[in-house]
């Protein structure tokens, strides 16, 4: 159990103990919000930047006040953003707000229906952001060549979509996924199309260093209990990946009881294999 | 009185003025972020500012920085993914 206690996921030099991200958007209320967040364990909660209400009840309570700066890694995004200079804008305001705190999500979209990301101006205000000395994780195409210009930019993690944001259509594309796992040396965190606790789990036994997910636990019909089972999905995922899984082979003859001793003796059936 | 655009929205927000004199010279109109914020009833809540583009830090709160027809933002953290 050594290994696991130091199985990190390390971002930008920060050990985290949970490899599950979660948002914190579509939830009926705070209150929910918060329960959410805490049975998924996670660390890192993705937070949106937007214009204040003007006019709003003074009283009316802050996210910030239920999901305190100091307990949890706050990740302001940029969701929402088509363009590269609303995307910067968006994440100096962040920095401004949580006190020049540099960890960001970066997403620049490029459609409104599908939420796909514009990877033109995704490198530009990546490149942008690393030189104003921010830690980019950034979404990305599960496209290996984009992803790899992401981190030889020094991006510090990049977020394949597994699918469209919203859509919970699961890992549609795990060979995409494998080939940036296996170039990238930055961490790898599926980032959208999650839908239930089975796709992270597969997200993880592919070797994704994390899953980054909001839809699939705020839109359950129980969003505090999906959360829970997305806590041990990830988990368990990461374990067995860890573990190394037995090959596929379409059958073994090789039975996990003992062969001999049943109590019919050794009557079987004959071997119906090819004649030699 | 100042007309600022506050989140898209034109604002005007009563200013006071560094002399007492008649004829009184817009550019002598004196108003900081953080007057603007208590007009506002934003004083002390947890929000970011941007004029005209640029970043306003907190220690510029209380400089008087705003002119007619500045663009400000002001911003929080909401919940999303």
């Amino acid at each position: 159990m050594a290994d696991k206690l130091m199985d990190n996921l390390v971002i930008a030099g920060t050990a985290y103990s949970s490899r599950l991200l979660v948002g914190t958007g579509k939830y009926k209320d705070f209150d929910e919000t918060r329960a959410a967040v805490d049975a998924s364990g996670a660390e890192i909660i993705t937070v949106a930047i937007r214009r204040t209400n003007l006019g709003q009840n003074p009283e009316e309570p802050n996210l910030l006040d239920v999901l305190p700066p100091s307990q949890y890694t706050l990740l302001p995004n940029t969701a929402g953003c088509y363009t590269l200079e609303d995307a910067v804008r968006t994440l100096r305001l962040a920095r401004e707000l949580l006190d020049g705190h540099t960890l960001v999500k970066l997403e620049v979209l490029g459609d409104p229906k599908t939420l796909y990301p514009n990877m033109v101006e995704t490198l530009k205000a990546a490149e942008i952001l690393i030189r104003e000395g921010f830690q980019v994780m950034v979404y990305t195409s599960d496209d290996p060549i984009a992803a790899r210009q992401l981190e030889e930019m020094g991006c510090v993690a990049v977020m394949p979509l597994a699918s469209l944001i919203g859509s919970g259509m699961g890992i549609l594309n795990p060979w995409n996924l494998q080939i940036i796992i296996e170039n990238a040396t930055v961490p790898v965190i599926v980032d959208a199309g999650v839908g239930t606790a089975s796709d992270a789990a597969i997200a993880m036994e592919l070797g994704c260093d994390g899953v980054l997910m909001n839809t699939a636990i705020a839109a359950a019909q129980n969003p505090v209990l999906m959360a829970s089972a997305m806590k041990k999905a990830v988990e368990a995922g990461r374990e067995a990946y860890l573990a190394g899984r037995m090959p596929k082979k379409l059958y073994s003859a090789s039975p996990s009881s003992p062969v001999d001793g049943t109590i019919g003796g050794s009557q079987r059936p004959r071997d119906r294999g090819k004649a030699a | 009185m100042i007309q600022l655009i506050v989140n898209g929205q034109p604002q005007f927000i009563p200013v006071v003025h560094r002399t007492e004199s008649i004829t009184r010279n817009p550019d002598d109109a004196t108003l900081n972020i953080a007057q603007l914020l208590e007009h506002m009833g934003l004083q002390g809540k947890r929000i970011a500012v941007e004029r005209n583009g640029e970043i306003v830090p907190r220690s510029k709160f209380d400089q008087p920085i705003l002119t007619d027809g500045d663009r400000l933002e002001i911003v929080v953290a909401v919940g999303g993914g």
